[in-house]
Order: C-alpha cells, then sequence, then structure tokens
C-alpha cells in the first residue's frame, strides 16, 4: 500500500452562485505522477487553485501528511511543501536565475546581499537537478523551457517541497524539451517527490503518469492506473455527459453554396498553417481547447493582431487586411467573447451603441441625424427583439443576451456578411442563450455566414453545418455536422501533431 | 536570443547617451557664447547638484515601474520650509537645513502611503502631493521669497560646505559623487535594491515570492523624498533665493535624465551610472540653452522636446527586446 500523501475531501467551490466544484475527491499517493485531465472549465485549474492557496475552499477538507490543513496563501503553501508551476511563469524577468531562485531570502553578508554565495548555491542546485543553466544570465534572455525550469529549481529549493503541481507544462515546449522536462519529472519522482500533472495532452501521459483522473463539469469522474487509462476510455469520461441539446444531423448548406471567405496558410501568433473556407450561410463551428488558437486565429483574419503570412479571399478574390477597419470595410464583424471590454460601451444608450460601427452613415457633415438614427435602432430593435424598455436606455442595464444581441444589430447596421462569434454564449443563462441560437439561425437565412468558436461541444453539434477542430495552433480535423460527435472532437482537440 | 543581448543592450543604450553628451558639449561649444570655459563648466556643475539628487531617489521610484511627480516642488516645499525656519523662526542654519530634508522625506512616505497602501496610481498620487507642497511652502513662508545666507555672512560657511570652498573649488560635486556611488551600492548590492528591480519587473511573482511589496515599495518613495530633500540644500545652497510656488516642472529634468540613462519606464531596468550620464546631459543642455542667450522659457520648450524623445526611445527599446524574444520563441 503506496503512502498517501495528499488526500482532499468532498471540495465544493463556488463563484457568484456557480457550483465549480461539486464534492470533488482526490487523493495522491508519495513519489507518483498523478495526472489530472479534464475539459475547459471541468474544474482542474480551480482545485488545484485551491490547494495552492491562491482560491479558498467553501467545503471539504484537505489532509496533507496525515493532518488537516487549511492553505490560506501561497505562501503559506510553499511553506507546508506544495507549489504550483503556474503557465504565465511566475519569475522576475529582469532579475537573473539566482537571484530569481533565492528572491525574499537572499544570503547576506552584514547588510549587502552574498551574491557569489546564491551564485554558488544557485549553481549547486542546479547541477544536483541535472539543469544546464548558467546561474548568473538574466531570466528574460532564457527560453521559455529553460524558465520553466528555473521556476521548478526555485520550488525545490525549498527544502521541504514534497507536491509540485504543473499546469500544462509543455504546453509551450518543443519535443526534445518535453523529454528533458519528463526526465527532470522522472527523477523528482524517483526522490520521493509527488506531482500533480494538468495536461490536455492526453498522448503523453502514458510517459510520464502513474494515475489519471478525470474532471468534468466541476465534478469528480474517475482515477484510473495508466496501464488502464487508454486514450479513447479518458475521452469518454471527459465528454461523457448528457448531450442537452439535439444535435443539428446534417448541414443545412447546399453541396454548391458559393465560398464566402477562404483563409490559406494563415501564420500568426500562436496560429500555425492555418487554412480553412467558410460557405455563403453556413454555420462554422470552432472547438478546441483553451490555448488551440482559435481567438488567436479569428483576430488575425480581423486584422486585430498582425499576421506573419498568409492569404485570405473574399468571393474569390484576394483581400488585404490590415486593420480591423479594413475588416469591417470588407463586411466582416467580430464579436469579442468580452462583451464589456471589446464590443459595447454599456456607459451609453442602445441607440448610440447601434450606430457605433456606422455613425458616418448617420451624419451629415457635421451632425449626426438623429432621427435616423433612431428609426434605424427601432427596427434593429424589434426585429432582433432586444428586449430594451427604450432606446435611449443605458447597455449596461440589459441583460447579457441583449447585449448580445445589440451587438450583432450592430454590425448588421454596418451591413457585415460575415458574423464571427467567440465565445457567443459565455456566462449567458439558458433562456438567452437558445434566444442566440435563434439568432444566429435568422442570421443564416438571411444568407449571412458565421463562424462560431466555442467550448460547449453541445452547443457547437446543435448550431454548426461543419465543425473545424484546433489544437496548439493548427487545424487537426474537420468534421460534416452529419459524422461529429463529441468523442470525435476530443480525440482531435487533443491531438498534438 | 543570446545571453549577453539583454546586457549588451543596455550598455548600448549608456554608450548612445554618452555619445549625445558629447555632441551637445561639442554643440554650446561651438554655438554657444563662451560655453567652453571653466565658469561654464562650473555652472553645469552647480546645475547638476539638484538634479542629480533628485534624479538618484527617481531612478528608484522608475525601477519599480512608478513615478514621482512631486518631486521638484517636494524640494522646493523643504527649502521654502528649511528658509522660513532660519529667516522668520530664528532657528540656526544646521536646524534649518535637517528640516529641508525631513519636510521632504515626510512628503515621499505620504507618497508612499497613497500608492503602496491606498493603491493610488503613482502618476495620480504625486501630480497631487505636488499641488499639495507647492501650496504648503506658499502658506508657510506668506508668498515671500526665503533666502539662505551668502558667502560672508556668519552662516555662510554652509556654502562653503555644499557649493564651493572658500578656494573656489566645486566641492558639491564631491558630495554627488558620494551620492551616486551609495546609491549605486544600494541598488546593486543590498535587497532594498534587489526589490525595487523585483517590484518592476513583476509585482506578483515578488509578492508571491514573500515579498512584503507595500512596505518596500513605500520605501521606495520616501527614499525618492529624502532625495529630494537633499537636493533642496543644494540648490539653496547654489542659488540662495528659494521663490514660493515654483518648483514644478523641475522634476522633469530629472525624471528625463533618469529616462536618457537607461532606466525603463515599464519598470525592471536601469542603473545609477545611467542616470549620472542623463543627468549631465540636462544640465548641459540647461546652461548650453542660457549660454546661446536663450532664456527659461527656450530651457522649458527643449526640455519637453528631449522627454518625448527619451520615452520614444524607451518605447522602442521595449518593442526591439520583445521582437528578439518572439524569434527566440
Amino acid at each position: 500500500m503506496p503512502e498517501i500523501l495528499l488526500e482532499m475531501k468532498n471540495i465544493q467551490k463556488y463563484f457568484a452562485g456557480v457550483h465549480a466544484l461539486d464534492d470533488v475527491s482526490i487523493s495522491i499517493n508519495a513519489g507518483e505522477v498523478h495526472a489530472l485531465v479534464g475539459e475547459n472549465g471541468a474544474g482542474k485549474s480551480t482545485l488545484m487553485k485551491i490547494l495552492s492557496g491562491i482560491y479558498q475552499k467553501d467545503g471539504g477538507s484537505i489532509i496533507y501528511k496525515g493532518q488537516e490543513v487549511e492553505i490560506s496563501s501561497p505562501l503559506e503553501a510553499q511553506i507546508m511543501g506544495i507549489t504550483m508551476i503556474h503557465q504565465e511563469l511566475n519569475l522576475m524577468p529582469h532579475l537573473t536565475v539566482a537571484e530569481n531562485i533565492f528572491i525574499g531570502r537572499e544570503p547576506t553578508r552584514g547588510i549587502f546581499v552574498d551574491d557569489t554565495k546564491s551564485n554558488k548555491m544557485a549553481k549547486e542546485l542546479l547541477e544536483s537537478l541535472n539543469i544546464d543553466i548558467d546561474p548568473t544570465v538574466r531570466v528574460n534572455t532564457l527560453s521559455i523551457a529553460k524558465q520553466q525550469m528555473v521556476e521548478i529549481a526555485k520550488a525545490l529549493s525549498f527544502e521541504n517541497t514534497s507536491l509540485l503541481i504543473m499546469d500544462e507544462p509543455t504546453a509551450a515546449l518543443t519535443e526534445g524539451e518535453i523529454q528533458d522536462l519528463f526526465k527532470m519529472i522522472r527523477d523528482l519522482r524517483a526522490q520521493g517527490k509527488s506531482i500533480i500533472y494538468i495536461s490536455h495532452r492526453l498522448e503523453e501521459l502514458p510517459q510520464i503518469a502513474d494515475r489519471v483522473t478525470v474532471l468534468r463539469d466541476g465534478q469528480y469522474i474517475d482515477t484510473l492506473n495508466i496501464e488502464d487509462a487508454t486514450r479513447q476510455k479518458i475521452i469518454s469520461m471527459m465528454v461523457g455527459r448528457e448531450i442537452y441539446y439535439d444535435p443539428k444531423e446534417k448541414s443545412n448548406v447546399p453541396e454548391d453554396a458559393p465560398v464566402i471567405l477562404e483563409v490559406r496558410n494563415l501564420v500568426a501568433n500562436n496560429v500555425k498553417n492555418v487554412s480553412f473556407k467558410l460557405r455563403k450561410g453556413e454555420i462554422l463551428g470552432f472547438a478546441g481547447l483553451m490555448g488551440a488558437g482559435r481567438t488567436e486565429t479569428m483576430r488575425a483574419i480581423f486584422g486585430a493582431d498582425p499576421l506573419a503570412s498568409g492569404e485570405i479571399y473574399m468571393n474569390g478574390e484576394k483581400v488585404e487586411i490590415k486593420s480591423p477597419y479594413d475588416a469591417v470595410s470588407h463586411g466582416i464583424s467580430y464579436l469579442s467573447e468580452d462583451r464589456r471590454a471589446f464590443g459595447l460601451a454599456i456607459g451609453l444608450s442602445v441607440k448610440e451603441n447601434a450606430v457605433m460601427a456606422s455613425i458616418e452613415e448617420f451624419s451629415s457633415t457635421l451632425f449626426m441625424d438623429d432621427k435616423k438614427i433612431a428609426d434605424v435602432t427601432n427596427e434593429y430593435v424589434e426585429k432582433l427583439s432586444v428586449k430594451t424598455p427604450s432606446i435611449n436606455q443605458l447597455v449596461r442595464n440589459l441583460s447579457g443576451g441583449n447585449q448580445q444581441k445589440l451587438v450583432v444589430a450592430k454590425w448588421l447596421i454596418k451591413d457585415s456578411e460575415i458574423f464571427i462569434f467567440d465565445e457567443p454564449t459565455r456566462g449567458i443563462d439558458v433562456g438567452a442563450k437558445s434566444e442566440i441560437y435563434d439568432l444566429m439561425e435568422q442570421l443564416v437565412n438571411e444568407g449571412k455566414s458565421i463562424i462560431m468558436i466555442s467550448s460547449e461541444i453541445p452547443e457547437l453539434l446543435r448550431m454548426s453545418d461543419r465543425i473545424v477542430v484546433m489544437c496548439e495552433g493548427r487545424i487537426t480535423g474537420e468534421l460534416d455536422i452529419s459524422e461529429a460527435t463529441q468523442e470525435k472532437i476530443m480525440s482531435y482537440a487533443t491531438m498534438n501533431m | 536570443m543570446k545571453p549577453n543581448n539583454f546586457s549588451k543592450s543596455m550598455g548600448f543604450q549608456k554608450i548612445l547617451a554618452l555619445g549625445v553628451l558629447a555632441l551637445l558639449y561639442i554643440f554650446f561649444a561651438i554655438f554657444g557664447n563662451n560655453f567652453f570655459s571653466w565658469t561654464y563648466l562650473v555652472n553645469i556643475l552647480d546645475a547638476s547638484y539638484f538634479i542629480g539628487f533628485m534624479a538618484i531617489g527617481v531612478t528608484f521610484v522608475i525601477i519599480t515601474g512608478g513615478i514621482d511627480l512631486s518631486l521638484g516642488t517636494t524640494m522646493m516645499c523643504g527649502a521654502l520650509l528649511g528658509g522660513a525656519a532660519y529667516n522668520i523662526w530664528g532657528w540656526g542654519i544646521a536646524e534649518s537645513l535637517i528640516l529641508v530634508v525631513v519636510v521632504a522625506t515626510i512628503i515621499g512616505i505620504i507618497n508612499g502611503l497613497l500608492i503602496a497602501y491606498l493603491k493610488l496610481p503613482p502618476f495620480i498620487a504625486t501630480l497631487g502631493t505636488q499641488m499639495v507642497g507647492m501650496g504648503f511652502g506658499a502658506i508657510v513662508t506668506k508668498v515671500m521669497t526665503m533666502r539662505y545666507p551668502t558667502v560672508g555672512t556668519p552662516d555662510g560657511f554652509f556654502k562653503n560646505i555644499f557649493y564651493k570652498t572658500s578656494t573656489g573649488f566645486p566641492v558639491g560635486a564631491v558630495w554627488l559623487a558620494v551620492a551616486f556611488i551609495i546609491a549605486s551600492i544600494v541598488l546593486n548590492k543590498t535587497k532594498f535594491g534587489r526589490y525595487t528591480f523585483a517590484i518592476g519587473s513583476n509585482r506578483e511573482a515578488a509578492r508571491l515570492s514573500g515579498i512584503k511589496v507595500q512596505r518596500w515599495q513605500a520605501l521606495v518613495y520616501t527614499l525618492c523624498g529624502f532625495f529630494a530633500g537633499l537636493a533642496g540644500i543644494f540648490y539653496a545652497a547654489v542659488y540662495t533665493s528659494i521663490i514660493p510656488s515654483t518648483g514644478n516642472g523641475l522634476e522633469v529634468l530629472a525624471i528625463a535624465g533618469v529616462v536618457i540613462g537607461g532606466t525603463s519606464m515599464t519598470g525592471g531596468v536601469g542603473s545609477i551610472s545611467g542616470t549620472i550620464i542623463g543627468v549631465f546631459i540636462m544640465s548641459i543642455l540647461k546652461q548650453g540653452l542660457m549660454s546661446m542667450g536663450l532664456q527659461a522659457h527656450w530651457q522649458t520648450f527643449f526640455t519637453g522636446i528631449v522627454v518625448i524623445g527619451a520615452v520614444l526611445l524607451d518605447n522602442y527599446r521595449i518593442a526591439q527586446a520583445q521582437k528578439v524574444k518572439i524569434k527566440a520563441d
């Protein structure tokens, strides 16, 4: 019977009424690598943030080294010997490796910090971990992989560190760097340290993990020994929820519908050689896990971020999109997942927001034509059934669903042909969701075309005519709706090519 | 990115600044009236004292990613209160000079509390204390100009200590050099300096490493106030008369000097040695324009341009560094 290092029992966590973790229990043995997997929003990060003291649990208990503990801050967790290595690394880029490792407890000689000593200590530490890094170089001159190793070394410089939590440690690494990291993890395991390993890359689990725990929708599903955890089995556990929508059975787009948008070999930040076509009247779903590069792809197409290379064609003609202004004038609109930050001016009225993108069309040389603005706003408020007492209502007073509709109205008034919806139903209640779905159907029925990014696979299955799946910046699969299933999508979404 | 590119780019900035320093000097030597002379060299030194002390303090602040716009009026407020103590309240010169530093340090503490503990943005907090300091100095002195003792009067010896010896040796330069050396050691060799960089580089990471970020940040602004007080003593020693309701705008000379010297407005990067070069660029500019017969408003005009140029250069540097980084990834 292996020694148990940590047990989290019946953990509960609520965020503003949302039940983020519902009675989750997990047990970690000493000297094991324990993988934690699940879709976006499954609760992995929340659970680990509770363990590392960033969040406080609302219920349940944590038993660590045989004692019940309360962990109220990351510092407290570290003192106990629990350290989390975040994806966005917590280093001070302008300081040297040794300075980073010993920050806050640097060796001193009188009132001066003893850099000679700390460099020497860092060198010994790095050597003992077989990490080939000069402790005197600044961290921002190192590759991400090396920076990660510095952070691991920093964690291990605390004598009693016995549990490391790694959040997607391989996401930004090359194959060679991954093997180095794995070797290091195996060394740590051999020394009796435990590692909780969060990853979307299911295929790497057999190489590194001893056991796998699957979470789904904030609930504990099961823990498997790695020998029993086939890829298929994990995927079916990750997505094995009941589908609460009827999926679309077949595409509503005729075979010969014209291609309205074509992207060829797009390369941008976290976008690697992406090509796809969008047909007129189509809803093209984009599936993928966090960091798959879907939003980055759309932002590059929309001109919001620079694209390194690639071509965009509209109705068969090549177009140059260098800024959102260009995209809008070509009839493309982008509806960001963060409506409040990027889509609407919530301190202004419905009317003002509705014509925000097309104000020039409603103005004479000097003045805005208030009557025309009011007319067009009323027309679209009615058409999209935006529930607002008046077009002079401030947008902040509208519900999330109605705000979303208003963003659509804004782009319809601007005469957009292509609507890119980025997580259109995030943070919206069920009733409002179905209104958004109706609205999207209304748009395609009028001949508009839609790209829909969503992390909810059932929603994609309900809405899309075709689904493109991305993983780590690449398109890893494309499925016609008639052949798409949750399992197939998840399989592509975790396929690291 | 090669391991030493970063330090190389830091070095490049300093070499560039030294080049500018030399060019400016040559420019004014050619076009200025009698600029290439011992007198003007001393004038340049004279102007560098108060700019230099302010710049040392604000270097720490800027490395944390902050700013102190109250520097100029803090210095003046201290000098005015010291002057009031000497002229009106009949204090001795030594006590009056100590008061200069105490007053400025208190303003520094207030900045620190507002920024580190009450979470005001540094820009706003110090803009506020800039006005408060300027107003307070004028209120206490009843808007009368405060005069410090001149050489020859019984208390005039303080000028011999901080400004010029009786033989005419610019002793202020020695004090400034000592301050630069001490500040450089503090910045590079003590925990205080280390945490100054850490906060500016990644505040959250510093906090998660167990550093009492608020306390150190408040201390940085306090130090800045302290140096503004020292600047006040040297300003009084060199210029004798302190006029109420002045001083705003002088901080810009110091901040520009710091940024020209390679300290980044976004924090995490900076050096005292760079600041020295920047300070002399600013004082050469100030005196050089004067030698061309261009008065205060011209100095203001050019200082503004230099500030914009320095910050543009800083932006460019950051963009370049990021470019290299993306390539490396």
